[in-house]
């Protein structure tokens, strides 16, 4: 089927099976290879976008559900050249080390400042739960959001 | 100056924004999706293999071992692991077949057509069922492999013993679980075989390709893309997925990518070793251990596989930070039919880490004496002598790391006020079931490979220059992460007195790059970093005695980017790097690591200097235990570890805390749940690993203890932090409620049965 949607603030119209993961039409159609995949059932968080606003695991979306849509990846964060305060944040505090999760991080993490200004370290917490990093013991990222959230 | 700095790491640009390039983000033309077709069994003999005759198989790619060109086996210590099985099978998960196809779908369909029928035999799934020995799968005892170390004279030691302490502790498996699954691609071209993907080390891989398909060293190439973490899990099992990839691009001629999912990789891949660690301990009256007899046992699994090295470093570290004068140490590692275990960050020593500390949390209590006091009691000091009998020279940050932790987290004030606190609760009996808790843990870990390891590795590391005066690190070891490319980047910057920002490294590809050794063992900034560092140093002494000659200048200095002789500024390094170039072609040298002098190792008796220095970390836990639930909260946890130097104090930190966090998996979260040799909770939903929910408040302290033949006094940092938590949180556990635990994880069955026994 033929599906229209934005991602990143670019029309785009792709031809693909209804049922196909979002995951992979961003990845295999669209080439936006920046969203992971970590574990394919919704658990880890690698392949985060955000859909109309909401964090959303794209492993568990079907295309036929995106028609319409504003999407942002992590491609789009950064805008002319210029990074995002997260991206910022997570390069100068050591946010990211593999760097597999971080996309996805990036995405939750924006999706909470999106929202919530100034939130405590609690609201940091409970934004990534769904986002596992297994480098970094979480410390640095969510030093990282709370530097970027001072920041803005 | 780089060194201590906190610079933006290299890689940071480009992970940040999407566009790191991980093997799974490849699209090359023509490639073939591959899949592993694996034994359902966990032993037994391969009766029939069924191909559907109604299935269309001209459109999918088979390989058997009868592909193999070369020797069926991937390279390691020995040569028992076969890349395919032949007509035995010895584990689950263990590969049979291969098939590629156009299409992950179509390679999936295929493979429901493939019918495997098998003979089967009596597996041994345990330690205690391979030491029975009811069934013999290796040698003639099961026994993969056997360490005695020995000092003093236990019998006698003993004898001066007011008390004898005994206690047996269990260790179970973990999953690595990095983030990225594992995943190759490989291209064939001509007689030569490149492969590239997901990696710890490209020379393992270089030379089980090489040996599989009678490759030379120039017609094997392989390259490290960028790796979503490693942890040990892809030390070796790289080499098979490269292997099963390579196999099928050898019979297509066509590149093949092989990406496991999460399920085939947890469920295939090497764990941490389980295992079985008894302590029986003389002990004086004063708290002073005067005899000390280690039992270990590990679980290998079916193929030896980095078996003996993880058994090695288990029993060298299993006496812990702590000086005994008569020691017997007796380590066996034993064959089971479960998929091979392998190295996971700490490499043996989490496991009898576990154990050592939660002895002395058994001495402490059956002598009376204070936790804290007794490791003070014990500790080993700078001229002490360990149990291989080393006798340590250097750099011994014992004491200090022991006394920050404590200082810093107010253990002894918390610890008396909790005690307190539990007990008005209890007296009142109280509605609030909250039981708090505080306890500590002190380990070491030594740096590099164990023994003459790295004097017979010789790693390898260069340094060039180009015309620019941009310097390149050329070295096999592997950004995983952990931060390799920036901290050598410091090293060389401030060795050349260049700037941070002008240095980079060459990707790892071992058709331009030597080989460095493999990047495990806390071993890359310590033993690599400071072959760069030399490199580096003999890079520019060839472009000092070229500019002494040119100017005739007697005495040439090189700093901050300029040469100098008497005071007086002659040229850039840019510019005499650039007419060094023209003149001579290139600007590059490499060096080789060589041993600190008066470092001896007796492999024979497994005595003597067992690492050339040790890392030291103290740790403070403090938990609250739910009396209804038995569930464990960690809320705080204070580490300190002695590193020698932080080349990146933020990445030293990120190491030591996602370090400290995967041990409080390890503690109290993760157990692989197993049938029949299976493991059958192989997803993100059921193998539990922390989340940003499950991590405690963490306060890090470095100790920069220098360690004088280290890059700028570093030692090893990465596998430190992995040994901390589980007897950290255990010691707490058992402040908070009495129950003493000798088996992680401390899950609430656990606990709830440690209380009824208690």
């Amino acid at each position: 089927m033929i599906i229209q949607f934005y991602v990143n603030g670019a029309k785009r119209q792709v031809d693909a099976p209804p049922m196909k993961r979002l995951l992979d039409l961003l990845r295999e159609d669209l080439r936006l290879t920046g969203t992971k995949e970590g574990c394919g059932e919704g658990e880890c968080g690698a392949c985060s976008v955000i859909v109309d606003g909401e964090v959303i695991n794209s492993c568990l979306v079907p295309a036929c559900q995106i028609e319409g849509t504003e999407m942002i990846t992590v491609e789009g964060l950064a805008k002319d050249g210029r990074l995002d305060p997260l991206q910022q944040a997570f390069l100068e505090c050591g946010g990211a080390q593999c760097g597999i999760c971080t996309p996805g991080m990036l995405i939750a993490a924006r999706a909470l400042l999106d929202t919530c200004a100034r939130p405590t370290r609690d609201q940091i917490k409970e934004a990534i739960a769904g986002n596992l990093c297994r480098c970094t013991g979480y410390v640095k990222i969510i030093d990282a959001i709370e530097q970027a959230a001072r920041a803005a | 100056m780089a060194v201590g700095q906190n610079v933006y790491r290299k890689d940071g640009h480009e992970k940040l924004t999407g566009a790191a390039r991980y093997v799974d983000d490849a699209a090359l033309d023509r490639m073939l999706v591959g899949k592993t077709i694996r034994s359902h069994i966990a032993r037994g003999r391969i009766k029939a293999i069924t191909f559907d005759p109604a299935y269309d198989w001209s459109r999918v790619i088979r390989a058997d071992y009868r592909d193999i060109p070369g020797k069926n086996y991937v390279a390691l210590i020995e040569n028992d692991q076969p890349l395919l099985a032949e007509s035995e099978v010895r584990h689950c998960e263990e590969p049979i077949l291969l098939i590629a196809a156009e299409s992950k779908l179509l390679v999936e369909e295929a493979a429901r057509h493939i019918h495997i029928s098998y003979e089967e035999l009596s597996p041994l799934l345990t330690i205690e069922e391979s030491l029975a020995c009811a069934e013999i799968i290796y040698g003639t005892d099961n026994i993969i492999k056997r360490f005695l170390i020995g000092r003093g004279d236990i019998d006698e030691g003993f004898e001066q013993a007011d008390r004898i302490i005994e206690g047996e502790y269990r260790v179970p498996h973990q999953e690595q679980l990095y983030i990225e699954p594992q995943g190759m691609i490989a291209i064939p071209r001509g007689e030569a075989m490149t492969v590239m993907g997901s990696m710890q080390c490209p020379y393992y891989v270089h030379k089980a390709i090489k040996q599989l398909f009678n490759l030379s060293d120039e017609q094997a190439i392989v390259i490290q893309t960028t790796t979503g973490g490693g942890f040990g899990g892809k030390e070796d099992y790289p080499s098979v997925i490269a292997a099963h990839a390579a196999l099928l691009a050898y019979k297509a001629r066509r590149p093949v990518k092989l990406i496991y999912d999460r399920a085939e990789d947890i469920a295939a891949t090497p764990k941490r070793h389980p295992g079985i660690i008894r302590h029986r301990t003389g002990v004086r009256r004063d708290g002073r251990m005067v005899a000390s007899e280690i039992d270990i046992v590990f679980d290998g699994g079916a193929y030896v596989t980095l078996t003996p090295v993880v058994l090695s470093r288990g029993a060298i570290h299993s006496l812990g930070p702590y000086r005994c004068d008569n020691v017997r140490i007796h380590a066996r590692a034993v064959a089971t039919n479960t998929p091979p275990n392998g190295a996971f960050r700490g490499f043996g020593a989490p496991q009898v880490a576990f154990a050592y500390e939660m002895h002395m949390e058994k001495i402490a209590a059956e002598m009376g004496i204070d936790p804290l006091e007794l490791r003070r009691i014990n500790m080993l000091r700078e001229g002490d002598i360990t149990a291989t009998g080393q006798q340590l020279k250097w750099s011994v940050g014992a004491e200090e790391v022991l006394s920050e932790a404590v200082e810093r987290s107010a253990y002894r004030e918390k610890r008396r006020s909790i005690s307190e606190a539990n007990r008005a609760v209890q007296a009142a009996g109280a509605e609030d079931n909250k039981r708090r808790g505080i306890g500590l843990s002190f380990f070491l870990h030594g740096a590099g490979f164990t023994g003459s390891g790295e004097s017979k590795m010789k790693a390898r590391a260069g340094v060039e220059i180009n015309a620019e005066g941009r310097p390149r690190i050329l070295s096999g070891s592997t950004e995983i992460g952990q931060g390799t490319r920036t901290i050598f980047c410091q090293i060389v910057a401030d060795e050349l007195g260049a700037s941070f920002a002008d240095v980079d490294m060459e990707e790892p590809d071992t058709s331009r790059v030597p080989d460095s050794g493999p990047t495990v063992a806390s071993r890359t900034c310590m033993i690599v970093g400071r072959v760069v560092q030399l490199a580096a140093r003999e890079v520019k002494e060839k472009l000092k005695r070229f500019v002494a000659e040119r100017y005739a200048a007697p005495e040439v200095e090189l700093i901050e980017g300029n040469f100098v002789a008497g005071g007086k500024r002659l040229a850039a390094l840019s510019e005499m790097a650039r007419e060094y170039i023209a003149q001579f072609g290139e600007l590059r040298a490499y060096a080789e690591y060589a041993s600190p002098p008066d470092i001896e190792w007796d492999e024979e008796n497994y005595s003597g200097d067992a690492y050339p220095v040790y890392s030291w970390g103290a740790e403070v836990a403090e938990v609250e235990v739910d009396m209804d639930t038995y569930e464990v909260r960690v809320h705080k946890i204070t580490v300190a570890q002695d590193i020698g130097r932080a080349i990146h104090p933020i990445l030293a930190e990120g190491q030591i805390e996602g370090g400290t966090l995967q041990a409080v998996g390890y503690g109290l979260l993760e157990e692989l749940v197993w049938d029949r040799g299976r493991i059958i909770n192989n997803r993100l939903t059921n193998y539990i690993i922390p989340t940003s929910l499950d991590t405690p408040e963490m306060e890090t302290i470095i100790v920069e203890k220098q360690y004088p033949h280290g890059p700028f006094g570093a030692k090893g940092v990465g596998e430190l932090p992995m040994n901390g938590a589980a007897p950290a949180i255990a010691a707490a556990v058992l402040h908070a409620t009495g129950a003493f635990i000798n088996e992680i994880p401390v899950t609430p069955e656990r606990l709830q049965s440690a209380l009824e026994d208690s």
